[in-house]
């Protein structure tokens, strides 16, 4: 047994069992990023010196007892959360340089959780996009095919995930950052619930919108790390007081009370047909297990994509008119098409005159968009469709399209402007190899829910032969 | 529809050459273009929303606390005088 293929939960018992050193699984897991960094380029940055050196500190820590939920477990963490003392550049040359002198409160928490930090994983610059191919640092690639995107934005952190070059990664969500890239990759990824994780120290892309989340190799160590990340921040007003749930303990859901919504919208027409047919047979085996199944009418996503490009494109604008070159970073003439779309259009949507007509129109459906699954909620529980209408797509696929991000995330825009949770776990794969995801998405603050339904249908399908495979690197 | 592309490059302080220009304002025209379905959503009687949880008036007690050093606020800055950063001068004479 490779110990950089274990997941968080196997990683805890031998570590506890003391099978083997939290050294041991760090080394494990570098040697991996070495063997394999030259093809997949998901890291930025490598942490080798502090990792080893946190590693032992781990080491010595378990031998004394203590007990903390990721200790000693390697982690990497996506680029554009800021590291005290580690270079974070949000996959932007602007920021080549750029040394956080503060850690952001995810960042924090898991280091207070006793976690080895990695490295810094690659993505879209500033997260616009949804490949890894716009990052400024060359394209992430896909581990299943290294002709194939990883999705994106947080397609570094998914890449690595399913490689085995680390045990877990975290990733940050605007509108599919998270649940694409785990789906393209055949990962588990989980948006939590606007404000349910803190934002603070988050380099910001669309703030109404931006939700830090953990992706996984299971649905358990999902629930397990959003444990530790989840709850209320006196440094992110938005964050809620809601109380955090014991989510790793709590995975269970009987399916045979769970009802289950699906709309034919959400199977547009563009669907690649082998992902039309895994999902339907996914939703045929939650029919089995128990659950009811019910056919909703949801508001056509196609509107998703209006006032998703509305809205983070003039928080962009917004978010990006910081970047001076004064404080830290380099100039804005550093920044490259994609930014520079995307502000361009911002703040023209922002600009005198046109305010009511975009940004505003833009929220008024947003609020119709929310009513819609405040409708649909108090049918069914869950809503379960595709992640991604495409399998991953070849390396090249995004150049000048201008609005590839906007419109490969039709299917995860609805529930990311609602700000509800959601989570993709893979299902199978197409006749080529490629992974293929499934979307359950709940109400707010749902988390409790939205885990239980994926870990049990991950239970219930867990000796499918296709989870078998790893990736021929 | 009329997109005056160098005002809306001076309003982002986005320095853009001719040819960016051109590409800029031919995809900004396209984006706005395809954005227009949104007009056929009704939205007279709706409100719309900022704050999707519905958080309000979030506040803390005005109490300081401890906060970065200068040294490490200006640790980053490529130009520094005297503890402060430096930039270009905006007013002239």
């Amino acid at each position: 047994m490779k110990l950089n293929n274990l997941n968080i939960k196997e990683a805890r018992k031998g570590l506890e069992n003391k099978d083997f050193s939290s050294l041991d699984l760090t080394k494990a897991c570098l040697d991996q990023i070495k063997k394999l960094e030259g093809k997949l380029n998901a890291f930025v940055t490598i942490t080798e010196k502090e990792a080893l050196k946190q590693a032992e500190a781990a080491d010595e820590l378990i031998s004394s007892g203590q007990d903390l939920p990721l200790l000693g477990i390697p982690i990497a963490i996506k680029d554009n959360f800021s590291t005290l003392g580690i270079k974070t550049t949000a996959s932007s040359k602007v920021l080549d340089s750029y040394i956080p002198p503060y850690d952001a409160t995810v960042v924090k928490k898991l280091k207070d959780a006793g976690m080895v930090l990695l490295g810094k994983t690659n993505m879209d610059a500033w997260a616009h996009g949804s490949s890894t191919e716009t990052s400024d640092f060359g394209p992430t690639r896909n581990p299943w095919n290294i002709n194939h995107l990883p999705g994106g934005s947080s397609g570094g952190s998914a890449a690595a995930v399913a490689a085995d070059e680390v045990i877990a990664a975290i990733g940050s969500e605007t509108a599919g950052s998270i649940r694409q890239p785990a789906s393209w990759c055949g990962v588990v990824g989980l948006k939590p619930t606007y404000g349910r994780v803190s934002r603070y120290g988050v380099i910001a892309m669309g703030s109404s919108l931006d939700s830090p989340g953990p992706i996984t190799k299971t649905v358990e160590d999902s629930a397990l790390i959003l444990e530790v990340l989840a709850g209320k921040d006196e440094k992110d007003a938005t964050t809620s007081p809601l109380p955090v749930g014991n989510y790793s303990q709590k995975l269970n859901k009987n399916m045979k009370e769970l009802k289950v919504g699906i709309s034919k919208e959400y199977f547009v027409n563009s669907i690649d047909k082998e992902v039309q047919g895994e999902i339907e047979r996914a939703i045929k085996k939650l029919e089995r297990f128990g659950a009811k199944i019910e056919n909703i009418k949801l508001f056509d996503p196609k509107y998703a994509i209006d006032v998703y490009t509305i809205i983070q494109r003039s928080e962009v604008s917004s978010n990006l008119a910081r970047y001076d070159g004064i404080r830290y970073g380099n100039g804005r003439d550093y920044f490259k098409d994609e930014a520079k779309r995307r502000i361009v259009f911002g703040t023209y949507a922002l600009s005198s005159g046109y305010y009511d007509q975009y940004y505003n129109k833009a929220q008024q459906v947003r609020t119709v968009i929310i009513n819609d699954f405040n409708k649909a909620f108090e049918k069914v529980d869950v809503i379960i469709a595709p992640t991604s209408p495409s399998l991953a797509l070849p390396v090249g696929a995004t150049k000048d399209a201008a609005m590839f991000g906007e419109i490969a995330d039709v299917l995860v825009e609805p529930s990311s402007i609602a700000g509800l949770a959601g989570i993709n776990i893979p299902v199978g794969f197409s006749k080529s190899g490629l992974p293929i995801g499934m979307q359950i998405i709940g109400p707010q603050f749902s988390e409790e829910l939205v885990l239980s339904v994926a870990y049990e249908y991950e239970k219930l399908t867990q000796n499918e032969e296709w989870r078998k495979l790893k990736p021929n690197l | 529809m009329k997109i005056d592309i160098s005002h809306i490059a001076k309003l982002a302080n986005l320095p853009l050459s001719s040819t960016e220009k051109a590409k800029f304002e031919k995809q900004l025209g396209e984006t706005l273009e395809y954005i227009e379905g949104l007009n056929e959503i009704e939205t007279k009687n709706t409100e719309p929303t900022s704050q999707v949880t519905g958080l309000e008036n979030i506040t803390r007690e005005d109490i300081a606390k401890p906060s970065l050093s200068q040294k490490e606020a200006l640790s980053n800055s490529k130009s520094t005088h005297n503890g402060f950063f430096k930039a270009k001068a905006i007013l002239t004479e």
